[in-house]
């Protein structure tokens, strides 16, 4: 595919590795935040390509996985109703709550169905007006345009009978919390190539420059991971740190100017619970107050829910760069994609799911850390 | 989750008030949103998101950043091979 392929050449890949060496001259620890691009990683084994003392981390960047336990609670609240219809990207169908996940719902007699696109979930409630259609909005800056949109149209069309249940995140505001943290090991970034798109790189200029660390914008292709883990490691041998964009054939320094404006139209910033890490002020997006009539957090009253995770799990810690899925004695034994214990495993794109589904659990006897 | 596909618009149409396009990706035909990506037309390429164009691809970005990566390789074979084991 256009675009793809020839980001994938295997040739240009041990070309860069081989530029890697060369400048390397010390060890040095590297975080990709985005969890599609852990996913690449881990798919291709990108990190196990790299010279030694180049260890890839695993950010925050999933959506899915750091969605907190009380809104996947309330989620399921809502879809337990007989008259809601339920919608949700299908990454969230397995992810458990404190006693089901969706898909159980669904075969308990919920009317839960997946979709493409949250512009789906509105047709859907344009063809069942007799039904209170509600869409589970996670995501970060990437998905928030199209989620914006969706409600936007509903408004605009008078959709009385669809709503959101938003639990938007937001990327900078973890990148700050990581560094901040007293245990952290990350010196440079791997920057999320697709949020940048839509948000363009000025918040993440601000970053490089109040704590002094390089960002390389990266893509999604093992070639871009690789092309932006040489841009970092650059940066660290020579001292610098700032913003470089590896991804330019997607991202440009604004953004998407009219996607930003749709957003602060719809949404506004506010604090937010992150599954595994806690709570970190001003990271997630809430409806505005114009859109409170789709707002399925103000609609539907749901009581209060305590919520307890499972004591054994350490995906905090593997969300924060601070441990890898290996350190964790539950990983691949009590803890694996069909059973998950936490976060980091919920969904595809957890650092502990990718290495388990790329077979990685087998060889536990390995060191956590690849070098 | 922040998945993006590249795609070539076909059809660009206008449904309830959005601007829409049909986007191939491979053979697959979808439908896109494209209300963020105005100047966006038939032949271009975009990265589709949840069904909504998120940026438009840059045809000569894209082409600049591979040929910078093969020079790369052409330079390193000018290079003496001092450090060729591992990988």
């Amino acid at each position: 595919m256009k675009y793809v392929d020839e980001y994938r050449s295997g040739a240009l890949a041990r070309n860069i590795v081989r530029e890697i060496r060369q400048v390397q001259t010390r060890p040095w620890v590297i975080m990709e935040v985005c969890g599609g691009q852990t996913h690449s990683i881990v798919k291709h084994g990108i990190d196990e390509l790299l010279p030694e003392g180049i260890e890839l981390v695993h950010g925050p960047g999933c959506p899915v996985c750091v969605t907190s336990l009380e809104m996947i609670d309330k989620a399921h609240a809502i879809a337990r109703r007989p008259e809601v219809i339920f919608t949700s990207f299908g990454d969230m169908l397995r992810v458990p709550g404190s006693e089901a996940d969706l898909l159980t719902l669904k075969s308990q007699g919920a009317d839960v169905r997946v979709v493409y696109s949250p512009l789906d979930a509105l047709k859907i409630a344009r063809a069942n007006p007799e039904k209170k259609v509600v869409f589970f909005a996670i995501g970060f800056e990437t998905t928030a345009p199209a989620n914006a949109t969706a409600v936007w149209q509903a408004k605009r069309e008078g959709v009385k009978n669809f709503s959101m249940l938003v639990s938007h995140v937001l990327v900078p505001p973890a990148i700050a919390a990581i560094l901040q943290a007293p245990q952290n090991r990350v010196q440079g970034f791997l920057g999320p190539g697709h949020v940048c798109a839509v948000r363009g790189f000025g918040e993440y200029e601000a970053i490089s420059s109040r704590f002094r660390v390089p960002i390389a914008i990266t893509g999604f292709e093992p070639l871009d991971i690789l092309e932006g883990t040489l841009m970092v490691v650059r940066q660290l041998e020579s001292g610098r740190a700032k913003v470089e964009n590896q991804y330019v054939r997607a991202v440009r320094r604004e953004g998407n100017r009219m996607a930003q404006e749709l957003m602060s139209e719809v949404f506004e910033i506010c604090d937010r619970k992150w599954r595994g890490v806690g709570a970190i002020p001003k990271s997630g997006y809430r409806l505005r107050s114009e859109f409170r009539d789709h707002d399925a957090g103000r609609l539907f009253e749901v009581e209060e829910i305590d919520t307890q995770e499972p004591a054994a799990c350490i995906s905090g810690q593997i969300l924060k760069g601070v441990k890898k899925p290996h350190d964790c004695p539950a990983f691949g034994t009590s803890c694996t994609p069909q059973h998950p214990l936490g976060a980091t495993m919920v969904s595809a794109e957890g650092a502990c799911a990718a290495y388990y589904l790329y077979g990685r659990h087998l060889r536990k006897e390995e060191t956590g850390h690849v070098t | 989750m922040c998945l993006g596909i590249p795609g070539k618009i076909l059809d660009c149409f206008e449904s309830q008030g959005l601007r829409m396009a049909k986007v191939e990706f491979g053979g697959i035909v979808r439908e896109a949103c494209l209300q963020c990506i105005p100047e966006a037309c038939v032949g271009d390429y975009v990265l589709v998101h949840v069904g909504f164009a998120i940026a438009r691809m840059d045809e000569q970005e894209a082409s600049r950043t591979y040929r910078l990566l093969e020079e790369m390789g052409q330079l390193n074979e000018l290079k003496p091979s001092d450090n060729e084991n591992g990988a």
